[in-house]
Protein backbone atom coordinates (compact mmCIF):
# COMPACT_ATOMS: atom_id res chain seq x y z
CA UNK A 1 0.00 0.00 0.00
CA UNK A 2 1.33 3.41 -0.86
CA UNK A 3 1.54 6.01 1.87
CA UNK A 4 -0.42 8.38 -0.34
CA UNK A 5 -3.80 6.72 0.23
CA UNK A 6 -3.28 6.53 4.00
CA UNK A 7 -3.18 10.31 4.34
CA UNK A 8 -6.18 12.28 5.51
CA UNK A 9 -8.01 14.35 2.90
CA UNK A 10 -6.64 17.49 4.56
CA UNK A 11 -3.08 16.13 4.19
CA UNK A 12 -3.78 15.19 0.57
CA UNK A 13 -5.03 18.72 -0.14
CA UNK A 14 -1.91 20.19 1.49
CA UNK A 15 0.36 17.87 -0.51
CA UNK A 16 -1.37 18.85 -3.76
CA UNK A 17 -1.07 22.56 -2.96
CA UNK A 18 2.64 22.13 -2.13
CA UNK A 19 3.24 20.19 -5.35
CA UNK A 20 4.45 17.06 -3.53
CA UNK A 21 2.29 14.92 -5.81
CA UNK A 22 -0.26 15.53 -8.54
CA UNK A 23 -4.01 15.03 -8.48
CA UNK A 24 -3.51 12.44 -11.21
CA UNK A 25 -1.04 10.46 -9.06
CA UNK A 26 -3.41 10.66 -6.11
CA UNK A 27 -6.39 9.54 -8.17
CA UNK A 28 -4.44 6.72 -9.81
CA UNK A 29 -3.27 5.51 -6.39
CA UNK A 30 -6.89 5.19 -5.28
CA UNK A 31 -8.00 3.53 -8.51
CA UNK A 32 -5.16 1.00 -8.08
CA UNK A 33 -6.29 0.36 -4.52
CA UNK A 34 -9.86 -0.23 -5.72
CA UNK A 35 -8.52 -2.59 -8.38
CA UNK A 36 -6.57 -4.48 -5.71
CA UNK A 37 -9.07 -4.80 -2.86
CA UNK A 38 -12.60 -4.18 -4.12
CA UNK A 39 -13.02 -7.82 -5.12
CA UNK A 40 -12.82 -8.44 -1.35
CA UNK A 41 -14.94 -5.49 -0.20
CA UNK A 42 -17.42 -4.88 -3.05
CA UNK A 43 -17.76 -1.29 -1.86
CA UNK A 44 -18.41 0.02 -5.38
CA UNK A 45 -21.27 -0.72 -7.76
CA UNK A 46 -19.72 1.43 -10.50
CA UNK A 47 -16.14 2.73 -10.83
CA UNK A 48 -15.77 5.84 -13.00
CA UNK A 49 -12.02 5.74 -13.57
CA UNK A 50 -11.94 7.78 -16.79
CA UNK A 51 -14.06 10.60 -15.39
CA UNK A 52 -11.96 10.68 -12.20
CA UNK A 53 -8.70 10.86 -14.18
CA UNK A 54 -10.08 13.60 -16.42
CA UNK A 55 -11.04 15.72 -13.39
CA UNK A 56 -7.63 15.10 -11.82
CA UNK A 57 -5.83 16.13 -15.01
CA UNK A 58 -7.93 19.30 -15.20
CA UNK A 59 -6.98 20.13 -11.61
CA UNK A 60 -3.29 19.61 -12.35
CA UNK A 61 -3.50 21.84 -15.43
CA UNK A 62 -5.37 24.54 -13.54
CA UNK A 63 -2.85 24.45 -10.73
CA UNK A 64 0.05 24.64 -13.17
CA UNK A 65 -1.59 27.68 -14.76
CA UNK A 66 -1.77 29.35 -11.34
CA UNK A 67 -5.57 29.27 -11.13
CA UNK A 68 -7.39 29.57 -7.81
CA UNK A 69 -8.70 26.16 -6.69
CA UNK A 70 -11.14 25.00 -4.02
CA UNK A 71 -9.46 23.54 -0.88
CA UNK A 72 -10.32 19.92 -1.78
CA UNK A 73 -9.71 20.22 -5.55
CA UNK A 74 -8.02 17.03 -6.73
CA UNK A 75 -8.88 14.98 -3.62
CA UNK A 76 -10.93 11.95 -4.74
CA UNK A 77 -14.41 11.18 -3.44
CA UNK A 78 -16.86 8.27 -3.70
CA UNK A 79 -20.60 8.86 -3.96
CA UNK A 80 -23.36 6.63 -2.58
CA UNK A 81 -25.35 5.21 -5.48
CA UNK A 82 -28.47 7.02 -4.27
CA UNK A 83 -27.31 10.41 -5.61
CA UNK A 84 -28.08 10.73 -9.31
CA UNK A 85 -25.14 11.35 -11.61
CA UNK A 86 -25.58 12.62 -15.15
CA UNK A 87 -24.40 10.02 -17.65
CA UNK A 88 -23.43 7.47 -14.98
CA UNK A 89 -25.65 4.54 -13.98
CA UNK A 90 -27.49 5.16 -10.69
CA UNK A 91 -29.16 2.12 -9.12
CA UNK A 92 -29.98 2.87 -5.46
CA UNK A 93 -28.90 -0.75 -4.94
CA UNK A 94 -32.02 -2.00 -6.74
CA UNK A 95 -32.76 -4.20 -9.73
CA UNK A 96 -35.51 -1.65 -10.46
CA UNK A 97 -32.88 0.85 -11.66
CA UNK A 98 -30.28 -1.47 -13.17
CA UNK A 99 -28.80 0.30 -16.17
CA UNK A 100 -30.66 3.56 -15.52
CA UNK A 101 -28.55 6.54 -16.61
CA UNK A 102 -29.88 9.80 -15.11
CA UNK A 103 -30.09 12.90 -17.31
CA UNK A 104 -29.07 15.26 -14.49
CA UNK A 105 -26.83 15.61 -11.43
CA UNK A 106 -27.92 15.81 -7.80
CA UNK A 107 -27.08 19.24 -6.39
CA UNK A 108 -24.41 17.79 -4.10
CA UNK A 109 -22.79 16.10 -7.12
CA UNK A 110 -22.79 19.47 -8.91
CA UNK A 111 -21.02 20.94 -5.85
CA UNK A 112 -18.39 18.15 -5.95
CA UNK A 113 -17.81 18.77 -9.64
CA UNK A 114 -17.58 22.55 -9.20
CA UNK A 115 -15.00 22.08 -6.44
CA UNK A 116 -13.25 19.59 -8.78
CA UNK A 117 -13.11 16.52 -6.59
CA UNK A 118 -12.43 13.50 -8.85
CA UNK A 119 -15.42 11.15 -8.42
CA UNK A 120 -14.09 7.59 -8.19
CA UNK A 121 -17.45 5.89 -8.53
CA UNK A 122 -20.77 4.98 -6.96
CA UNK A 123 -20.87 3.01 -3.73
CA UNK A 124 -22.96 0.02 -2.73
CA UNK A 125 -25.90 0.37 -0.36
CA UNK A 126 -28.95 -1.38 0.98
CA UNK A 127 -31.70 -1.32 -1.65
CA UNK A 128 -33.23 2.18 -1.68
CA UNK A 129 -31.25 2.76 1.57
CA UNK A 130 -33.45 0.31 3.47
CA UNK A 131 -31.28 -1.67 5.85
CA UNK A 132 -28.50 -1.52 8.42
CA UNK A 133 -26.05 -3.96 6.87
CA UNK A 134 -25.84 -3.42 3.06
CA UNK A 135 -27.08 -7.01 2.70
CA UNK A 136 -30.26 -6.00 0.83
CA UNK A 137 -28.38 -4.60 -2.19
CA UNK A 138 -29.16 -6.24 -5.52
CA UNK A 139 -25.44 -5.87 -6.35
CA UNK A 140 -24.01 -8.18 -3.71
CA UNK A 141 -23.03 -7.66 -0.09
CA UNK A 142 -20.27 -5.29 0.99
CA UNK A 143 -17.73 -6.56 3.51
CA UNK A 144 -16.19 -4.77 6.48
CA UNK A 145 -12.45 -4.04 6.00
CA UNK A 146 -11.86 -4.90 9.69
CA UNK A 147 -13.23 -8.41 9.19
CA UNK A 148 -14.50 -9.66 5.84
CA UNK A 149 -17.13 -11.83 7.53
CA UNK A 150 -18.77 -8.83 9.19
CA UNK A 151 -21.25 -6.23 7.96
CA UNK A 152 -19.96 -2.73 7.05
CA UNK A 153 -23.15 -1.17 8.43
CA UNK A 154 -25.96 0.20 6.37
CA UNK A 155 -27.47 1.53 4.42
CA UNK A 156 -24.24 3.27 3.41
CA UNK A 157 -21.95 0.28 3.84
CA UNK A 158 -20.24 0.88 0.49
CA UNK A 159 -19.20 4.40 1.48
CA UNK A 160 -18.01 3.36 4.95
CA UNK A 161 -16.07 0.35 3.62
CA UNK A 162 -14.47 2.43 0.84
CA UNK A 163 -13.26 5.02 3.36
CA UNK A 164 -12.14 2.47 5.99
CA UNK A 165 -10.46 0.34 3.30
CA UNK A 166 -8.48 3.32 1.91
CA UNK A 167 -10.23 3.10 -1.45
CA UNK A 168 -11.35 6.72 -1.02
CA UNK A 169 -10.47 9.40 1.55
CA UNK A 170 -13.94 10.91 1.31
CA UNK A 171 -17.40 9.60 0.54
CA UNK A 172 -20.98 10.80 0.47
CA UNK A 173 -23.66 9.08 2.52
CA UNK A 174 -27.33 9.65 3.28
CA UNK A 175 -28.88 9.24 6.70
CA UNK A 176 -32.61 8.63 7.18
CA UNK A 177 -32.38 6.76 10.50
CA UNK A 178 -28.63 6.30 10.94
CA UNK A 179 -27.32 5.23 7.53
CA UNK A 180 -24.25 7.49 7.76
CA UNK A 181 -23.57 7.20 11.50
CA UNK A 182 -24.03 3.45 12.09
CA UNK A 183 -21.74 2.43 9.16
CA UNK A 184 -19.14 4.88 10.51
CA UNK A 185 -19.46 3.33 13.96
CA UNK A 186 -18.83 -0.24 12.79
CA UNK A 187 -15.94 0.62 10.45
CA UNK A 188 -13.91 2.93 12.70
CA UNK A 189 -14.65 6.01 10.58
CA UNK A 190 -16.37 9.39 10.96
CA UNK A 191 -19.88 10.12 9.69
CA UNK A 192 -21.98 13.25 9.97
CA UNK A 193 -25.70 13.72 9.47
CA UNK A 194 -26.10 17.49 9.08
CA UNK A 195 -29.09 19.54 10.22
CA UNK A 196 -32.12 18.63 8.10
CA UNK A 197 -32.30 20.92 5.08
CA UNK A 198 -28.67 22.07 5.17
CA UNK A 199 -27.50 19.75 2.36
CA UNK A 200 -29.80 19.72 -0.67
CA UNK A 201 -31.92 16.62 -1.25
CA UNK A 202 -32.35 17.49 -4.94
CA UNK A 203 -31.32 14.46 -6.95
CA UNK A 204 -31.15 12.06 -4.00
CA UNK A 205 -33.48 9.13 -4.61
CA UNK A 206 -35.92 9.67 -1.76
CA UNK A 207 -36.80 7.13 0.90
CA UNK A 208 -38.51 9.29 3.57
CA UNK A 209 -38.39 12.93 2.55
CA UNK A 210 -38.93 14.41 6.02
CA UNK A 211 -36.03 12.34 7.43
CA UNK A 212 -33.46 11.98 4.61
CA UNK A 213 -30.27 14.01 4.84
CA UNK A 214 -26.94 13.64 3.00
CA UNK A 215 -23.59 14.11 4.68
CA UNK A 216 -19.86 13.30 4.77
CA UNK A 217 -18.19 9.91 5.44
CA UNK A 218 -14.48 10.32 6.23
CA UNK A 219 -11.57 9.08 8.37
CA UNK A 220 -11.10 12.28 10.38
CA UNK A 221 -13.35 14.95 11.87
CA UNK A 222 -11.52 17.71 10.01
CA UNK A 223 -12.05 15.90 6.69
CA UNK A 224 -15.77 15.69 7.43
CA UNK A 225 -15.84 19.44 8.02
CA UNK A 226 -14.01 20.09 4.74
CA UNK A 227 -16.42 17.90 2.77
CA UNK A 228 -19.46 19.34 4.58
CA UNK A 229 -18.36 22.79 3.40
CA UNK A 230 -18.36 21.58 -0.21
CA UNK A 231 -21.80 19.92 -0.25
CA UNK A 232 -23.80 22.17 2.08
CA UNK A 233 -25.71 25.34 1.28
CA UNK A 234 -29.06 26.69 0.24
CA UNK A 235 -30.58 25.19 -2.91
CA UNK A 236 -33.69 26.67 -4.52
CA UNK A 237 -34.34 23.26 -6.10
CA UNK A 238 -35.07 21.75 -2.67
CA UNK A 239 -38.10 23.38 -1.03
CA UNK A 240 -36.95 22.18 2.41
CA UNK A 241 -33.50 23.70 1.99
CA UNK A 242 -32.49 26.11 4.75
CA UNK A 243 -30.61 29.38 4.36
CA UNK A 244 -28.56 29.42 7.55
CA UNK A 245 -26.74 27.06 9.86
CA UNK A 246 -23.46 27.09 8.03
CA UNK A 247 -20.90 27.91 10.69
CA UNK A 248 -17.17 27.53 10.27
CA UNK A 249 -16.99 23.75 10.57
CA UNK A 250 -13.28 23.48 9.74
CA UNK A 251 -12.28 26.01 12.38
CA UNK A 252 -14.49 24.21 14.91
CA UNK A 253 -12.87 20.87 14.05
CA UNK A 254 -9.41 22.37 14.51
CA UNK A 255 -10.15 24.22 17.76
CA UNK A 256 -9.60 21.11 19.98
CA UNK A 257 -11.14 23.05 22.83
CA UNK A 258 -13.94 21.67 24.99
CA UNK A 259 -13.37 23.76 28.11
CA UNK A 260 -16.75 24.57 29.61
CA UNK A 261 -18.63 22.51 27.01
CA UNK A 262 -21.63 20.82 28.61
CA UNK A 263 -22.09 17.24 27.35
CA UNK A 264 -25.38 15.53 28.20
CA UNK A 265 -25.50 11.74 28.44
CA UNK A 266 -28.91 10.44 27.40
CA UNK A 267 -30.14 8.18 30.21
CA UNK A 268 -32.56 6.35 27.93
CA UNK A 269 -29.65 5.16 25.77
CA UNK A 270 -27.61 3.66 28.60
CA UNK A 271 -29.49 0.40 28.92
CA UNK A 272 -28.46 -3.21 28.49
CA UNK A 273 -29.16 -3.39 24.76
CA UNK A 274 -25.72 -1.84 24.37
CA UNK A 275 -22.84 -4.30 24.61
CA UNK A 276 -20.58 -3.96 27.68
CA UNK A 277 -17.39 -3.02 25.81
CA UNK A 278 -19.27 -0.56 23.57
CA UNK A 279 -20.45 1.12 26.76
CA UNK A 280 -16.98 0.94 28.31
CA UNK A 281 -15.39 2.76 25.32
CA UNK A 282 -18.19 5.33 25.55
CA UNK A 283 -17.55 5.97 29.26
CA UNK A 284 -13.79 6.26 28.65
CA UNK A 285 -14.42 8.82 25.93
CA UNK A 286 -16.56 10.87 28.29
CA UNK A 287 -13.84 10.68 30.95
CA UNK A 288 -11.29 12.07 28.47
CA UNK A 289 -13.59 14.96 27.62
CA UNK A 290 -14.12 15.66 31.30
CA UNK A 291 -10.37 15.73 31.93
CA UNK A 292 -10.08 18.23 29.07
CA UNK A 293 -12.51 20.56 30.76
CA UNK A 294 -15.94 19.49 29.53
CA UNK A 295 -18.77 19.08 31.98
CA UNK A 296 -20.60 15.73 31.81
CA UNK A 297 -24.21 15.64 32.99
CA UNK A 298 -27.02 13.09 32.78
CA UNK A 299 -30.15 14.16 30.94
CA UNK A 300 -33.47 12.41 30.51
CA UNK A 301 -35.27 12.15 27.17
CA UNK A 302 -38.23 9.98 28.22
CA UNK A 303 -39.95 9.90 24.82
CA UNK A 304 -36.92 8.43 23.06
CA UNK A 305 -38.39 5.06 24.08
CA UNK A 306 -41.11 5.64 21.51
CA UNK A 307 -38.83 6.98 18.79
CA UNK A 308 -38.13 3.61 17.17
CA UNK A 309 -41.85 2.88 16.88
CA UNK A 310 -42.57 6.32 15.45
CA UNK A 311 -39.72 5.97 12.97
CA UNK A 312 -40.87 2.56 11.72
CA UNK A 313 -44.28 4.07 10.99
CA UNK A 314 -43.28 7.43 9.48
CA UNK A 315 -40.43 6.09 7.35
CA UNK A 316 -42.42 3.27 5.65
CA UNK A 317 -45.37 5.62 5.16
CA UNK A 318 -43.26 8.17 3.32
CA UNK A 319 -41.38 5.44 1.45
CA UNK A 320 -44.61 3.82 0.24
CA UNK A 321 -45.52 7.14 -1.35
CA UNK A 322 -42.04 8.02 -2.67
CA UNK A 323 -41.51 4.63 -4.28
CA UNK A 324 -44.82 4.76 -6.14
CA UNK A 325 -42.93 6.33 -9.05
CA UNK A 326 -41.15 3.06 -9.75
CA UNK A 327 -43.96 1.64 -11.85
CA UNK A 328 -42.26 0.61 -15.08
CA UNK A 329 -43.83 3.41 -17.09
CA UNK A 330 -41.31 6.22 -17.57
CA UNK A 331 -37.92 4.89 -16.48
CA UNK A 332 -36.27 1.86 -14.96
CA UNK A 333 -37.36 -1.75 -15.17
CA UNK A 334 -40.54 -2.81 -17.01
CA UNK A 335 -41.77 -6.40 -16.67
CA UNK A 336 -44.53 -7.45 -19.04
CA UNK A 337 -46.62 -10.40 -17.83
CA UNK A 338 -47.63 -12.87 -20.54
CA UNK A 339 -51.28 -12.88 -19.66
CA UNK A 340 -53.29 -9.68 -20.32
CA UNK A 341 -50.48 -7.11 -19.92
CA UNK A 342 -52.53 -4.04 -18.98
CA UNK A 343 -50.78 -1.07 -17.35
CA UNK A 344 -51.90 -2.07 -13.89
CA UNK A 345 -50.66 -5.62 -14.30
CA UNK A 346 -47.37 -4.41 -15.76
CA UNK A 347 -46.91 -2.19 -12.70
CA UNK A 348 -47.56 -5.05 -10.27
CA UNK A 349 -45.27 -7.44 -12.16
CA UNK A 350 -42.52 -4.80 -12.41
CA UNK A 351 -42.68 -3.96 -8.71
CA UNK A 352 -42.91 -7.63 -7.75
CA UNK A 353 -39.75 -8.43 -9.65
CA UNK A 354 -37.85 -5.14 -9.31
CA UNK A 355 -38.10 -4.72 -5.53
CA UNK A 356 -36.39 -6.93 -2.95
CA UNK A 357 -37.99 -8.25 0.24
CA UNK A 358 -37.13 -5.35 2.55
CA UNK A 359 -38.42 -2.73 0.12
CA UNK A 360 -41.69 -4.65 -0.33
CA UNK A 361 -41.97 -5.03 3.43
CA UNK A 362 -41.66 -1.29 4.04
CA UNK A 363 -43.99 -0.27 1.20
CA UNK A 364 -46.65 -2.66 2.52
CA UNK A 365 -46.20 -1.47 6.12
CA UNK A 366 -46.50 2.13 4.94
CA UNK A 367 -49.59 1.31 2.89
CA UNK A 368 -51.10 -0.26 6.00
CA UNK A 369 -50.20 2.63 8.33
CA UNK A 370 -51.73 5.15 5.92
CA UNK A 371 -54.87 3.18 5.13
CA UNK A 372 -58.23 4.41 6.36
CA UNK A 373 -59.16 3.09 9.78
CA UNK A 374 -55.51 2.77 10.87
CA UNK A 375 -54.19 6.23 9.99
CA UNK A 376 -54.94 7.91 13.34
CA UNK A 377 -53.69 5.03 15.47
CA UNK A 378 -50.45 4.57 13.56
CA UNK A 379 -49.29 7.47 11.39
CA UNK A 380 -51.13 10.13 13.41
CA UNK A 381 -49.73 8.85 16.71
CA UNK A 382 -46.23 8.60 15.24
CA UNK A 383 -46.36 12.26 14.23
CA UNK A 384 -47.30 13.18 17.79
CA UNK A 385 -44.35 11.20 19.12
CA UNK A 386 -42.23 13.24 16.75
CA UNK A 387 -43.39 16.37 18.59
CA UNK A 388 -42.59 14.74 21.95
CA UNK A 389 -39.09 13.77 20.81
CA UNK A 390 -38.49 17.34 19.64
CA UNK A 391 -39.63 18.61 23.06
CA UNK A 392 -37.22 16.20 24.79
CA UNK A 393 -34.38 17.60 22.68
CA UNK A 394 -35.42 21.19 23.38
CA UNK A 395 -35.52 20.55 27.14
CA UNK A 396 -32.14 18.80 27.05
CA UNK A 397 -30.47 21.60 25.10
CA UNK A 398 -31.54 24.07 27.76
CA UNK A 399 -29.16 22.24 30.08
CA UNK A 400 -26.36 21.11 27.75
CA UNK A 401 -24.56 22.09 24.53
CA UNK A 402 -24.36 18.62 22.99
CA UNK A 403 -25.80 15.19 23.74
CA UNK A 404 -23.87 11.91 23.66
CA UNK A 405 -24.58 8.19 23.39
CA UNK A 406 -22.98 5.14 21.85
CA UNK A 407 -23.80 5.25 18.11
CA UNK A 408 -24.93 1.63 17.77
CA UNK A 409 -25.65 -1.09 20.33
CA UNK A 410 -22.97 -3.48 19.04
CA UNK A 411 -19.84 -3.71 16.93
CA UNK A 412 -20.18 -5.03 13.36
CA UNK A 413 -22.23 -8.23 13.51
CA UNK A 414 -21.59 -11.28 11.31
CA UNK A 415 -22.98 -11.23 7.77
CA UNK A 416 -26.30 -13.07 7.61
CA UNK A 417 -27.00 -12.86 11.34
CA UNK A 418 -29.94 -10.44 11.26
CA UNK A 419 -30.98 -10.15 7.63
CA UNK A 420 -33.89 -12.59 8.02
CA UNK A 421 -35.23 -11.00 11.20
CA UNK A 422 -36.45 -7.48 10.42
CA UNK A 423 -37.26 -6.43 13.98
CA UNK A 424 -33.77 -7.38 15.22
CA UNK A 425 -32.26 -5.42 12.33
CA UNK A 426 -34.42 -2.37 13.11
CA UNK A 427 -33.08 -2.22 16.69
CA UNK A 428 -29.64 -1.23 15.33
CA UNK A 429 -31.07 2.24 14.80
CA UNK A 430 -32.23 2.83 18.36
CA UNK A 431 -29.70 5.57 19.16
CA UNK A 432 -29.56 7.25 15.76
CA UNK A 433 -33.27 7.63 14.94
CA UNK A 434 -34.21 10.46 17.37
CA UNK A 435 -31.97 12.93 15.47
CA UNK A 436 -33.79 12.23 12.20
CA UNK A 437 -37.23 12.61 13.78
CA UNK A 438 -36.20 16.02 15.17
CA UNK A 439 -34.03 17.16 12.24
CA UNK A 440 -31.02 17.82 14.50
CA UNK A 441 -27.44 17.11 13.42
CA UNK A 442 -25.41 14.10 14.61
CA UNK A 443 -21.88 12.78 14.29
CA UNK A 444 -20.32 9.38 14.92
CA UNK A 445 -16.61 8.94 15.49
CA UNK A 446 -14.55 5.98 16.73
CA UNK A 447 -14.47 5.47 20.52
CA UNK A 448 -12.09 2.49 20.50
CA UNK A 449 -12.03 -1.25 19.97
CA UNK A 450 -14.76 -3.26 21.68
CA UNK A 451 -16.17 -6.80 21.32
CA UNK A 452 -14.05 -9.07 19.09
CA UNK A 453 -11.44 -6.32 18.65
CA UNK A 454 -13.77 -4.37 16.36
CA UNK A 455 -14.40 -0.61 16.44
CA UNK A 456 -17.25 1.04 18.32
CA UNK A 457 -18.58 4.56 17.86
CA UNK A 458 -19.63 7.48 20.02
CA UNK A 459 -22.39 9.75 18.78
CA UNK A 460 -22.78 13.45 19.47
CA UNK A 461 -25.99 15.36 18.76
CA UNK A 462 -26.46 19.14 18.66
CA UNK A 463 -29.44 21.48 18.26
CA UNK A 464 -30.65 22.25 14.74
CA UNK A 465 -28.16 24.60 13.00
CA UNK A 466 -25.56 23.74 15.66
CA UNK A 467 -23.47 21.44 13.46
CA UNK A 468 -20.33 23.39 14.39
CA UNK A 469 -20.66 22.10 17.96
CA UNK A 470 -20.30 18.53 16.66
CA UNK A 471 -17.07 19.43 14.92
CA UNK A 472 -15.77 21.14 18.04
CA UNK A 473 -16.40 18.23 20.41
CA UNK A 474 -15.62 15.58 17.77
CA UNK A 475 -12.30 17.15 16.80
CA UNK A 476 -11.26 17.45 20.43
CA UNK A 477 -12.20 13.89 21.37
CA UNK A 478 -10.52 12.46 18.27
CA UNK A 479 -7.25 14.20 19.22
CA UNK A 480 -7.46 12.93 22.81
CA UNK A 481 -8.19 9.36 21.72
CA UNK A 482 -5.50 9.30 19.03
CA UNK A 483 -3.00 10.55 21.58
CA UNK A 484 -3.99 7.64 23.83
CA UNK A 485 -3.87 5.08 20.98
CA UNK A 486 -0.65 6.47 19.50
CA UNK A 487 -2.30 7.08 16.11
CA UNK A 488 -5.56 6.75 14.21
CA UNK A 489 -7.77 3.76 15.00
CA UNK A 490 -7.50 2.49 11.40
CA UNK A 491 -3.79 1.89 12.00
CA UNK A 492 -4.99 -1.02 14.16
CA UNK A 493 -7.08 -2.57 11.38
CA UNK A 494 -5.69 -5.68 9.72
CA UNK A 495 -3.90 -5.04 6.43
CA UNK A 496 -6.08 -5.61 3.41
CA UNK A 497 -3.99 -7.01 0.60
CA UNK A 498 -6.66 -8.08 -1.85
CA UNK A 499 -7.33 -11.48 -3.30
CA UNK A 500 -8.80 -12.90 -0.10
CA UNK A 501 -11.92 -13.77 -2.04
CA UNK B 1 -52.39 -10.23 10.14
CA UNK B 2 -53.58 -12.82 7.66
CA UNK B 3 -52.02 -13.47 4.28
CA UNK B 4 -55.34 -12.28 2.76
CA UNK B 5 -54.82 -8.90 4.41
CA UNK B 6 -51.25 -8.75 3.09
CA UNK B 7 -52.60 -9.59 -0.38
CA UNK B 8 -55.02 -6.66 -0.13
CA UNK B 9 -52.19 -4.29 0.82
CA UNK B 10 -50.06 -5.64 -2.03
CA UNK B 11 -52.90 -5.00 -4.43
CA UNK B 12 -53.25 -1.40 -3.17
CA UNK B 13 -49.48 -0.90 -3.54
CA UNK B 14 -49.41 -2.63 -6.97
CA UNK B 15 -46.88 -5.26 -5.97
CA UNK B 16 -47.27 -8.81 -7.20
CA UNK B 17 -46.29 -11.21 -4.41
CA UNK B 18 -45.72 -14.95 -4.38
CA UNK B 19 -47.66 -17.16 -1.95
CA UNK B 20 -44.45 -17.66 -0.04
CA UNK B 21 -43.99 -13.89 0.35
CA UNK B 22 -47.61 -13.46 1.49
CA UNK B 23 -47.17 -16.00 4.27
CA UNK B 24 -43.79 -14.68 5.32
CA UNK B 25 -44.85 -11.03 5.48
CA UNK B 26 -48.06 -11.88 7.38
CA UNK B 27 -45.99 -13.45 10.16
CA UNK B 28 -43.44 -10.64 10.27
CA UNK B 29 -45.99 -7.82 10.25
CA UNK B 30 -47.60 -9.03 13.46
CA UNK B 31 -44.28 -8.70 15.28
CA UNK B 32 -43.44 -5.33 13.73
CA UNK B 33 -46.89 -3.82 14.32
CA UNK B 34 -46.89 -4.98 17.94
CA UNK B 35 -43.51 -3.27 18.43
CA UNK B 36 -44.55 0.04 16.85
CA UNK B 37 -48.03 0.17 18.44
CA UNK B 38 -46.44 1.60 21.61
CA UNK B 39 -46.63 5.06 19.99
CA UNK B 40 -50.32 5.29 20.87
CA UNK B 41 -49.46 5.12 24.61
CA UNK B 42 -48.16 8.71 24.65
CA UNK B 43 -49.96 10.20 21.64
CA UNK B 44 -52.66 11.98 23.61
CA UNK B 45 -55.13 14.51 22.18
CA UNK B 46 -53.25 17.52 23.54
CA UNK B 47 -50.05 16.73 21.60
CA UNK B 48 -49.89 18.38 18.15
CA UNK B 49 -48.58 16.35 15.22
CA UNK B 50 -45.25 17.20 13.56
CA UNK B 51 -44.94 16.39 9.87
CA UNK B 52 -41.66 18.14 9.24
CA UNK B 53 -38.57 18.61 11.44
CA UNK B 54 -37.75 22.22 10.52
CA UNK B 55 -41.05 24.09 10.23
CA UNK B 56 -41.50 26.16 7.07
CA UNK B 57 -44.46 27.79 5.41
CA UNK B 58 -45.07 29.01 1.87
CA UNK B 59 -41.82 28.18 0.14
CA UNK B 60 -42.00 29.83 -3.27
CA UNK B 61 -39.57 30.43 -6.07
CA UNK B 62 -39.55 33.18 -8.65
CA UNK B 63 -41.67 32.39 -11.70
CA UNK B 64 -38.84 32.49 -14.21
CA UNK B 65 -38.01 30.41 -17.24
CA UNK B 66 -34.99 28.19 -16.55
CA UNK B 67 -33.34 25.30 -18.33
CA UNK B 68 -35.21 22.01 -18.01
CA UNK B 69 -34.58 18.59 -19.47
CA UNK B 70 -35.03 18.34 -23.21
CA UNK B 71 -37.67 15.95 -24.52
CA UNK B 72 -34.88 13.64 -25.63
CA UNK B 73 -33.28 13.65 -22.16
CA UNK B 74 -36.60 13.05 -20.43
CA UNK B 75 -37.32 10.06 -22.64
CA UNK B 76 -33.80 8.62 -22.57
CA UNK B 77 -34.53 6.25 -19.68
CA UNK B 78 -37.99 5.17 -20.84
CA UNK B 79 -38.64 1.44 -21.22
CA UNK B 80 -40.34 2.33 -24.51
CA UNK B 81 -40.77 5.65 -26.33
CA UNK B 82 -42.04 6.74 -29.74
CA UNK B 83 -42.69 10.07 -31.45
CA UNK B 84 -41.48 12.04 -28.44
CA UNK B 85 -43.80 10.24 -26.03
CA UNK B 86 -43.68 7.49 -23.42
CA UNK B 87 -45.22 4.28 -24.71
CA UNK B 88 -47.22 2.60 -21.94
CA UNK B 89 -49.30 -0.57 -21.86
CA UNK B 90 -53.04 -0.46 -22.40
CA UNK B 91 -54.76 1.67 -19.75
CA UNK B 92 -58.31 2.20 -21.00
CA UNK B 93 -60.67 -0.72 -21.27
CA UNK B 94 -59.33 -2.46 -18.20
CA UNK B 95 -61.73 -4.28 -15.95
Amino acid sequence: MTDLIRKSAAEMAAGLAAGEFSARELTDAHLERIEAVDSDLNAFITVTADDARATADAVDSARAAGKQLAPLAGVPVAVKDIAVTRGVQTTAGSTMLEGWVPPYDATLVTHLKQARLPILGKTNMDEFAMGSSTETSAYGITRNPWNLDRIPGGSGGGSSAAVAGFEAPLAIGTDTGGSIRQPASVTGTVGVKPTYGSVSRYGLIAMASSLDQAGPCTRTVEDAALLHDVIGGYDPKDSTSIRDGFGDFVAAARSKDVKGLRVGVIEQLEHDDFDPLVRARFEESLALLEEAGAEIVRVSCPNFEYALGAYYLIMPSEASSNLAKFDGMRFGLRVIPEDNPTAERVMAATRGEGFGAEVKRRILLGTYALSSGYYDAYYGSAQKVRTLVQRDFAAAYEKVDVLASPTAPTVAFPLGQKVDNPMTMYLNDIATIPANLAGVPGMSLPSGLAEDGLPAGIQFLAPALGDDRLYRVGGALEALLEHKWGGPILAQAPALEGGAR
Amino acid sequence: MSSEEVARLASLARIQLTDEELTRFAGEFDAILTAVASVSEVASDDVPATSHPIAMTNVFRADEVTRTLTQEEALAGAPEAADGRFVVPQILGEE
